[in-house]
């Protein structure tokens, strides 16, 4: 294997409901061997848990699947492969709908794998039963608090069973809920031959990962320096060079907008990041003070320097359970004195509330008076007499039909209070289900992963 | 000295970690992270969000990034699918670290 080897890894998708532009814009604008696809956010799985239910054959990301059909022909003529944790509880079903769209769209000659295993939904009981106590890792609480309202189980799988699934010579591969830099980090293993016990290569592939995750968040995405950013319209999503050593290039193709500076690069390096020399991962754990970062040319960014250590034992877990309700309705409030208006208007709903028998307790109520600094409170000064508002008030509870009730004395608040009230869009609010988010542990003994390869 | 807003001397972004969030921030150069190292203690934001966040205020150091990261414990009224909030991932929580005001002095601003 040449040492000066690369390999180019692109993530087209940052989360669930993400532009389409990214992967149709990244196989056609320039050079890239793998494309990565970030589905899984923690509320995701619970989402895609209710449409199993309601259909066995759902569960999973279908835009992901009605994408894959556009951007296959290109993939199959440039040799791109796809590794996507769409999969969300129903490898499956999604694998079978990606054998549908290859064959509707009269192509050939694709293997396609599914990475099974890191669902543990069914398996919570006798898990329980074999010693995992599924504690919730921010707060300490038992499972037993909510074992019996928990929709949706699953384990952060690692790099291995992707790996896996190239080595049988996969050109798509979908995951349930794989930790998203190990998306990244198989294809480099594959490549370069990397062994798993090499833990700086290890943590080299799951911080490029980390930096591609989110998509343009890299490129000049929610940059706080973003009047340098040119043309922010054609943003270009983010593609890595990697080389066998473990170092790497962040870039994006040519004439597309965004920028790659060290900054933008940093920033997104600072995202949601913790304890920095303790970034745990299922493959690894990263140390952030290690990363050497430079500009190497224009929107070009030379990462190098990364050191690991072994994983621990454990693999995260990641639950949710049904935990109440909430309904939230907005209207806006014209001035002069708007925020005592607002103050009015809420205190009106819940007496009004009140008359149709329901009781929304103090702490369960919620109200939140937009103009007035709800995003900056303390940090700047408020304006005081806000010519314009929005006053978002909505309540928390276990029962959906009293919160339904606050939703029906919203609108009548226009014709019934004090003056200047307006903007009411999208129809009488409803009570949402809210979906409790448990993060816990397993023992890396208790879970087995496997791949299944179908050619089509 | 300039009395001047952490704009004009870093960049920052933030997310959420559970019920609370962090906020990273780069210092523009080596000599300004050392003075946002030895200013920007976890006190001096734990005050300065004591309206936002409620619970502790825990600072990592990365001088190979000229960067600090904060974490910001019981932030986000709730966890981030639970609450009511707006901003319900702390995703303003970077730029609102910005507005803070340091005295710097001269001679760091003008390498800024």
């Amino acid at each position: 294997m040449s040492s000066d080897k690369i390999v180019r890894v692109a993530n087209a998708q940052g989360f669930w409901g993400d532009s389409l532009l990214g992967p149709l814009r990244l196989v056609e604008e320039g050079p890239v061997d793998y494309l990565t696809f970030d589905y899984l956010a923690e509320i995701t799985m619970s989402i895609m848990q209710k449409q199993k239910m309601r259909d066995p054959n759902a569960g999973y990301a279908r835009d992901f699947v009605s994408m894959l059909s556009m951007i296959l022909p290109t993939c199959k003529a440039k040799g791109i492969k796809v590794i996507a944790n769409a999969g969300g509880v129903n490898p499956r079903g999604c694998l079978e709908a990606i054998e549908g769209v290859i064959r509707e769209a009269g192509l050939s000659g694709f293997k396609v794998a599914i990475v099974e295993g890191d669902d543990i939904f069914d398996r919570i009981d006798e898990l329980v039963g074999s010693g995992e106590t599924f504690a919730n890792l921010d707060t300490g609480e038992a499972l037993s608090t909510v074992r019996d309202r928990v929709t949706a189980a699953n384990v952060y799988i690692g790099a291995k069973p992707i790996v896996e699934a190239l080595e049988e010579g996969a050109d798509i591969i979908v995951t349930g809920r794989a930790s998203d830099p190990s998306l990244v980090l198989a294809p480099l293993i594959y490549e370069f031959g990397w062994s798993m016990d090499d833990y700086d290569k290890m943590a080299a592939g799951t911080i490029m990962g980390h930096i591609l995750e989110c998509g343009a968040q890299c490129t000049g995405g929610n940059y706080t320096g973003w009047r340098d950013v040119p043309d922010y319209a054609n943003i270009g999503y983010p593609v890595a060079e990697a080389k066998a050593d473990g170092s790497f290039v962040i870039t994006k193709h040519e004439n597309t907008g965004g920028l790659v500076t060290v900054e933008t690069v940093t920033s997104q390096l600072l995202y949601e990041l913790g304890d920095p020399e303790n970034y745990l991962g299922p493959d690894c754990i990263a140390d952030f003070t290690s990363i050497q970062v430079a500009q190497d040319g224009e929107n070009r960014v030379a990462v190098s320097g990364i050191k690991g250590r072994a994983p621990t034992p454990t693999y995260k877990v990641s639950m949710s359970y049904a935990n109440g309700y909430k309904i939230l309705g907005t209207l806006c409030i014209a001035g002069p004195d708007a925020i005592d208006k607002a103050n009015l208007l809420a205190e009106m709903v819940f007496k009004r509330v009140a008359r149709h028998g329901v009781d929304i307790p103090e702490e369960d109520r919620f109200l939140e008076l937009f103009g007035t600094n709800v995003m900056y409170k303390g940090l700047v000064p408020a304006n005081d007499q806000p010519h314009e508002l929005m006053m978002r008030l909505g309540a928390r509870g276990e029962d959906r039909k009293a919160l339904d009730v606050i939703g029906t004395e919203i609108v009548p608040l226009i014709t019934s209070g004090p003056p200047g009230i307006t903007g009411f869009a999208g129809g009488r609010p409803r009570a949402t289900e809210v979906v409790g988010y448990w993060p816990a542990l397993i023992d890396k003994e208790k879970v087995s992963t496997s791949i299944l390869v179908r050619e089509v | 000295m300039a009395r001047v807003q952490l704009f004009s001397i870093a960049i920052a972004r933030s997310g959420d970690k559970g019920a609370g969030s962090n906020v990273g921030i780069m210092a523009k150069t080596p000599e300004l992270y050392e003075f946002l190292a030895a200013n920007l203690t976890a006190d001096v934001v734990k005050d300065y969000f004591k309206e936002i966040c409620l619970g502790e205020v825990t600072r990592y150091e990365l001088p190979n990034l000229q960067s600090l990261n904060f974490i910001l414990e019981d932030s986000l009224g709730g966890g981030g699918t639970e609450t009511l909030i707006t901003d319900a991932q702390g995703k303003v929580h970077g730029p609102g670290l910005l507005h803070l005001e340091m005295d710097v002095p001269d001679a760091l601003l003008s390498a800024a």
